[in-house]
């Protein structure tokens, strides 16, 4: 099956006109300059220090993600389509998580199965019957979307926890107008540095009622040893907010505040990119030194809010996203705008059973996971790792779910060989407010740089692209 | 601002001054090194460059003799070494990346190259490198006060890189007098220079102040004029009393900003008030080691009062 590419279309003499003044700009500028502004562009990451650790590797403590120069085009009327089906998706999210934290309709309506929510360890009792300030639960979502042909695009995971990689959106922009100014000067780019602004009033507007004057917000690290610090102190510096730890803020009467030099001083919303285990060790992990004591019930108090809330974990299970269709529909009452991947629920006896039939040709992952960690690509698998999953799946089978290897489309990436065509994916982030669902057009597209590869992450050597909305 | 990030300037800007200091010390001994033994004397200036470091006691766990190796070695990349120059730029890096939305970029980045560009050196440098490199960690100090100085804001988070940066200076000069106090003191003059000479100005060397005395005094060496430029002269940017009177200056402003002084304010202004009222001869008279040691007390002192204060 040849994928979908994204510059030749279904045919690979054929240009799309989106790609026009690119494929020329390629055609005309030679490798060795592609291979000179890419080395200026790590240059560039470098020295600014935008890094990510791998955990698991001891020498590269802080690595670049590879930046590719040619950049991802989206039109106007297929981002049109993107936006419209994220907002339902991501309303329906909210709704979802009202829901099972509040009267559980969804179960009573026998929407999906009980055991997958209370048996699910993302599933946090201690916020049963607590309503989120204003209704919002996920207030920020990466949602991942692939492509697959001209009109057809899936929703692969929706990412409601703490979803990272904006901070690559913003500054590959920044890196491709230093690099390719030509380009910008020949295309009208929709602008994405509005997101710091979006993200901004997002967060303000859910402020708790009784936050006196302009709310005092903080971002919430686990600190600099943490995988994706370079965008927790990106954005806290783009927002105008103080980047704290755990150890910065106490609770006292159920009020947070933070250790300052002027004293202590209060604060409203936490933008916490810190997990739901470590957030409060009175309340969760015990042994968690980077939480904060007491949070919780000062978030049950009602005196902070806490971005993303507690306890969305349960709404990006890989089991509960199989259902998210039908989600859809018994929320908004409307067909889903987004499709989603095909998926074989292992928990279900005959879907079992199929999958271990066909472990060579399908994808298995964990319900739980994320990264790009404790997945099964069959087609490209050893014998021995296919047996290892064959063993993990009958012992657990409820622990994953199956999907179909998707000819993921391709977009041309300068690598070795020069321009190839690799596989893509695309992040974009949904910011959902107390007053309105904002989505900065474009997003983060990640393309696996070797070739055939269909991981993107960049746990796992992908690199990133700059992304294009431009008028049809 | 958040303590910790006050906290985390203030030790930045103490870690690249004491980097700029070490070029300094070693550069110096290089020097004094390389006269004749008949002008330099007994060769002790690597014992005199590791006490005047302040890491004597983990070196001479380590090593049992303090050569131009065992030094170096030592003083400059030895990771176990928390002062080493390496250790140094490593935690400054590691402080202000933890902090780096307080500072600018350019400040940021000038130590963040600094630590790219360290992490590139390999550590076995023949004296004409090792010489190089020093020249390049005083490079890295100048670039990291500099941009700092031409492009932050004038406010706390710039008062505490200036404190920390002025403590730490005041703390190596009063090192220097602490270990070469004797060679100072007014009976070991010796007319027509010899090896007190050369000990003098290795002293001045080390607080890049050898021109500063001839412009300052415009005389020859004499021991009694060094101390009182490192400790009284106002005009000389490493004397104990014009580092007071930075410190003085910015725990002021940082009291003005959050409305209230305390303990750190008094105490700075106490030890800026007694250098103000005093002569060289005033110093001499009471004994220039006692009063080193009085000053080092008291800076200590200071030292803790501002972390109560401000950096928990």
């Amino acid at each position: 099956m040849t994928p979908f590419d994204e510059m030749h279309g279904d045919s690979p003499d054929g240009i799309r006109a989106l790609y026009g003044k690119v494929k020329l700009w390629l055609d005309q500028t030679p490798p060795e300059t592609l291979a000179a502004r890419r080395a200026q562009a790590e240059l560039f990451f470098r020295r600014i220090g935008i890094t990510f650790a791998v955990y698991g590797e001891a020498d590269a403590a802080e690595r670049l993600i590879p930046f590719d120069i040619i950049p991802r085009i989206i039109s106007r009327s297929e981002w049109g389509l993107l936006e419209r089906g994220l907002k339902q998706r991501v309303q329906t999210l909210n709704a979802f998580l009202s829901d099972i934290y509040g009267s559980q309709e969804c179960l009573k309506a026998g929407i999906l199965p009980p055991e997958l929510i209370f048996s699910n360890p993302q599933y946090r009792l201690e916020m049963a019957g607590m309503p989120a300030p204003h209704g919002v639960w996920v207030h920020i979502a990466g949602v991942d979307i692939v492509r697959t042909g001209e009109r057809a695009f899936h929703v692969l995971e929706d990412n409601a926890r703490t979803p990272s990689g904006v901070s690559y959106m913003l500054e590959n922009r920044e890196v491709m107008m230093r690099l390719a100014p030509e380009l910008f000067a020949s295309h009208h780019v929709a602008p994405v540095e509005t997101y710091t602004d979006a993200l901004l009033a997002t967060l303000r507007s859910v402020a708790p009622r009784g936050a006196e004057g302009e709310p005092t917000l903080v971002l919430l690290t686990p600190g600099r040893y943490n995988s994706a610090f370079y965008e927790h102190s990106f954005l806290a510096d783009k927002l105008g907010i103080e980047l704290v730890e755990g150890s910065d803020l106490f609770v006292r009467d159920d009020r947070v505040y933070m250790r300052t030099t002027d004293g202590p001083q209060r604060v409203d919303v936490i933008y916490r990119r810190l997990d739901d285990d470590f957030i409060d060790p009175l309340v969760f992990n015990p042994d968690s030194m980077l939480g904060v004591a007491g949070l919780m019930s000062a978030y049950a108090a009602g005196n902070v809010t806490l971005a993303n809330a507690v306890g969305t974990g349960v709404s990006d299970d890989k089991a509960v996203y199989s259902y998210m269709p039908d989600l859809v529909r018994f929320y908004t009452g409307d067909e889903p705008i987004l499709q989603n991947v095909e998926t074989w629920r292992c928990r279900e006896a005959p879907a079992l059973s199929y999958v271990l039939d066909h472990l060579p040709e399908l994808v298995v992952k964990e319900v739980g996971g994320s990264g790009g960690y404790g997945m099964l690509i069959g087609p490209t698998a050893s014998k021995a790792e296919i047996a290892e999953f064959r063993t993990k799946l009958i012992h657990a089978p409820e622990q994953f779910i199956a999907q179909p290897t998707l000819a993921l489309s391709t977009c041309p990436t300068f690598v070795e060989q020069g321009v190839a065509p690799r596989h893509v994916d695309l992040r974009p982030f949904v910011l959902t407010g107390a007053d309105a669902v904002r989505i900065t057009p474009g997003g983060l597209s990640r393309v696996a740089l070797r070739e055939g590869s269909l991981v993107v992450n960049s746990s796992q050597g992908g690199g990133t692209k700059d992304t294009w909305v431009l008028d049809d | 601002m958040l303590s910790r990030t006050a906290d985390n300037l203030y030790w930045t800007a103490r870690y690249v001054e004491r980097a700029d200091f070490l070029a300094r010390v070693i550069d110096s001994a290089h020097r004094l090194e390389a006269l004749p033994a008949s002008w330099s004397g007994a060769s002790t200036e690597w014992e005199s460059a590791i006490a005047t470091s302040g890491a004597a006691p983990g070196f001479y766990e380590r090593y049992g003799d303090a050569n131009e190796r065992t030094v170096c070695d030592y003083l400059v990349f030895n990771p176990e070494n928390p002062s080493s120059i390496r250790s140094c730029i490593n935690t400054a890096r590691s402080n202000v990346r933890a902090v780096r939305t307080a500072l600018t970029s350019e400040t940021w980045e000038a130590l963040n190259t600094a630590w790219n560009e360290l992490n590139a050196v390999d550590p076995n440098l023949s004296p004409e490198e090792l010489s190089r490199f020093l020249e390049w960690v005083k490079g890295v100090a100048l670039m990291f006060d500099g941009s700092a100085r031409r492009t932050m804001l004038r406010n706390d988070a710039y008062w505490f890189l200036r404190l920390g940066g002025a403590m730490e200076r005041a703390d190596n000069t009063a090192r220097i007098l602490d270990v070469k106090y004797h060679l100072l003191l007014p009976a070991t003059e010796i007319v027509g220079g010899g090896l007190d000479y050369f000990q003098w100005t290795t002293i001045l060397r080390e607080v890049s102040a050898l021109t500063a005395y001839r412009w300052v005094y415009k005389e020859n060496l004499k021991p009694w004029l060094v101390a009182d430029l490192l400790i009284l002269n106002r005009q000389m940017p490493r004397s104990m009393s014009s580092c007071y009177d930075v410190i003085s200056r910015h725990l002021d402003l940082l009291g003005d900003l959050y409305g209230r002084r305390g303990p750190s304010q008094k105490l700075a202004r106490g030890t800026l008030a007694r250098l103000t009222g005093l002569r060289i001869d005033d110093v001499f008279q009471t004994g220039l080691h006692e009063f080193i040691a009085q000053f080092l007390v008291d800076h200590e002192r200071l030292g803790v009062a501002i972390t109560d204060q401000y950096l928990t």
